[in-house]
């Protein structure tokens, strides 16, 4: 005899029917009404794009040729083949590595170095640090285009003046990359610093007297303190900068314009050129997922890394 | 000893504010430079013959640098706006009711927030182009009008304002529109002033979304209309600087004005 399990039908729809009349008619209709409009554009401009996404990765999807054939896994299988993308993906991990470190760490010590009691003219520092976060990407790409110029730009004369030779920065393949991690790291101080600022002013003033009577040193308390205490905001800070540093584009495409041979040129910059100069939507689409996929990664290896949240 | 770490971290942050603000002084001499001393060496901080006025002048001519701006605060502005209206009203609607499905929706909202923009372009541009709004102000505007992320700032404050408050409100009669009109939108200040200063700085300095949908020029906005001026003109650099000088004097008056709004703005949105 086969087992039957006995499900009371009756009793779901019982319980289903008790959870909708628990529900207010007229305050469930003005909720909706509240949400609907955000919902509509959010719906329309987000979540059907995702899904849409996903499903254009699996299409050789042409605009110019008007070509639209599902193709399975093949973008993806290209991609694995595909010489530029693998050097974009590259380049994109280099941009990540070097400029995350560089722009989060010179944050944390400034932050530091700021929040002491004794500091005066803290409101200075923040506004002349943050003063780069505000303005866009083009203008600051275009003044670092400037700086670097390699005849007239500011950064080769001050090398002559210490006796050092010029450099094509912009210009070197080996070059191109560390500038605009440089460029990337003096844009993002600011805000890094903000942000640790912020969790700094979380840490309750207790722990640092606590600490001065027990005599310890100013390392000391910032290593054994500071540090463990600002485990979240540190974490905040890093999932911020990868995700953002992943998405780098408009600095290379206005100061190298991808080049030298390739040097700069990242997956963001690889997804535009498919998809808006190319017109290869579905191709594009799978680089998209691939990127999310790595952003995704990350933002969770980040949160196994730094575990439980610190209490105090 | 102690002095001496004080004067250290004195230096240390002096030294690091030169090298932030070294930049913006070079703009501004290389934009105050008639063309022939741009290129003298060794270059000069303050040109013999100041020409920023020239320049500016030079600008104007050149290139649509008005119609960029008007651009800018067209999208930017809409955007911002919209987003404060639309992400509120959502906002509450999500924190003060209770109907089915509320949860799930959001939940969505939420996990949409994970996405980058640059899964959701490719896409939007095909709808975009469905609809004939390629190269159109609406193609720019319309897809920003809310941001997942402001729904969820606005829930997450409106949540902290007591209910008694409301039902309070309800008992004198007010209708629901009302509540949040004249009660929800006035204590949510903190949340929409932030959230303002984020969208709207995020809108005006976008690249990418402008860079996609807006071909013709006289719909470019400023960033994207300095870019088509760096490829034209990339040697005048006197009046490259002076484009950008002009782009980004705005931005600093109101960074300037409304610092702590900024400061504040980026510690609340940047803890999402």
């Amino acid at each position: 005899m086969k087992y039957i399990p006995f499900i009371n039908t009756i009793k779901i729809r019982e319980n289903f029917t008790q959870y909708i009349r628990s529900f207010s008619y007229r305050e469930a209709i003005t909720g909706y009404a509240f949400i609907a409009p955000a919902g509509v554009i959010i719906i329309f401009f987000v979540i059907i794009p995702i899904i849409f996404s996903f499903g254009m990765s699996f299409y050789k999807w042409e605009l110019i040729k008007g070509v639209k054939i599902f193709i399975g896994l093949g973008n993806y299988a290209r991609l694995l083949k595909d010489q530029i993308f693998r050097r974009a993906l590259f380049n994109t991990f280099y941009f990540v590595v070097g400029s995350v470190p560089l722009s989060v760490i010179p944050g944390l010590i400034l932050a530091f170095l700021v929040d002491q009691k004794w500091f005066k003219g803290k409101s200075m520092v923040e506004v002349i640090y943050f003063l780069p976060v505000v303005i866009g990407w083009v203008e600051i790409a275009m003044v670092w285009r400037w700086l670097f110029n390699p005849n007239y730009g500011l950064f080769n004369y001050i090398l002559s003046i210490i006796g050092l030779p010029g450099q094509h920065w912009l210009g070197n393949p080996q070059l191109a990359m560390p500038s605009i991690i440089m460029v990337h790291a003096w844009k993002m101080l600011g805000y890094n610093m903000i942000l640790f600022l912020a969790g700094l002013r979380n840490i309750p003033e207790l722990y640092y007297e606590a600490a001065e009577i027990d005599g310890a040193s100013r390392w000391s308390i910032f290593r054994y303190i500071t540090l463990p205490l600002l485990k979240n905001a540190t974490f905040l800070v890093l999932v911020l900068n990868v995700i953002y540093s992943f998405q780098v584009f408009p600095q290379s495409f206005i100061m190298t314009q991808g080049g030298p041979y390739y040097a700069t040129y990242v997956v963001v910059y690889n997804i535009y050129n498919t998809a808006f100069q190319f017109y290869k939507l579905g191709y594009a689409a799978s680089m998209a997922v691939v990127l999310f996929g790595i952003i995704l990664f990350f933002t969770i290896l980040q949160k196994r890394f730094f575990g439980e949240v610190v209490e105090y | 000893m102690k002095y001496w770490a004080r004067i250290g971290t004195y230096i240390i942050i002096g030294v690091g504010m030169i090298f932030m603000i070294a930049p913006f002084i070079w703009l501004l001499s290389t934009a105050s430079k008639p063309p022939h001393e741009i290129f003298t060496y060794p270059p000069r901080l303050i040109p013999n013959d100041i020409s920023l006025l020239e320049n500016i002048r030079e600008v104007f001519h050149w290139i649509p640098f008005g119609r960029f701006f008007l651009n800018s605060i067209i999208y930017a502005g809409t955007v911002t706006l919209s987003t404060l209206f639309l992400g509120s009203l959502a906002g509450f609607g999500f924190s003060k009711y209770r109907f089915p499905g509320r949860d799930v929706i959001f939940i969505l909202i939420l996990g949409s927030m994970m996405v980058p923009s640059q899964v959701t372009m490719i896409p939007v541009f095909l709808q975009l182009m469905w609809l004939g709004w390629l190269d159109t102000y609406q193609g720019l505007i319309v897809p920003g009008l809310v941001s997942a992320f402001g729904i969820f700032l606005m829930r997450q404050f409106i949540m902290t304002i007591p209910n008694e408050y409301i039902d309070a409100a309800r008992l004198d009669g007010a209708s629901d529109f009302k509540i949040y009109w004249i009660l929800i939108l006035p204590l949510s200040k903190p949340a929409l002033n932030a959230l303002g200063i984020f969208t709207f700085m995020a809108t005006w300095t976008n690249f990418l979304w402008p860079l996609i949908v807006i071909s013709s020029e006289s719909k470019k906005t400023l960033p994207l209309g300095l870019a088509y001026f760096t490829y034209q003109y990339g040697t005048y650099w006197n009046l490259l600087m002076a484009a950008v000088l002009l782009a980004i004097i705005p931005v600093i008056i109101v960074f300037l004005i409304f610092r702590r709004y900024f400061i504040k703005g980026i510690t609340l949105t940047g803890i999402k």
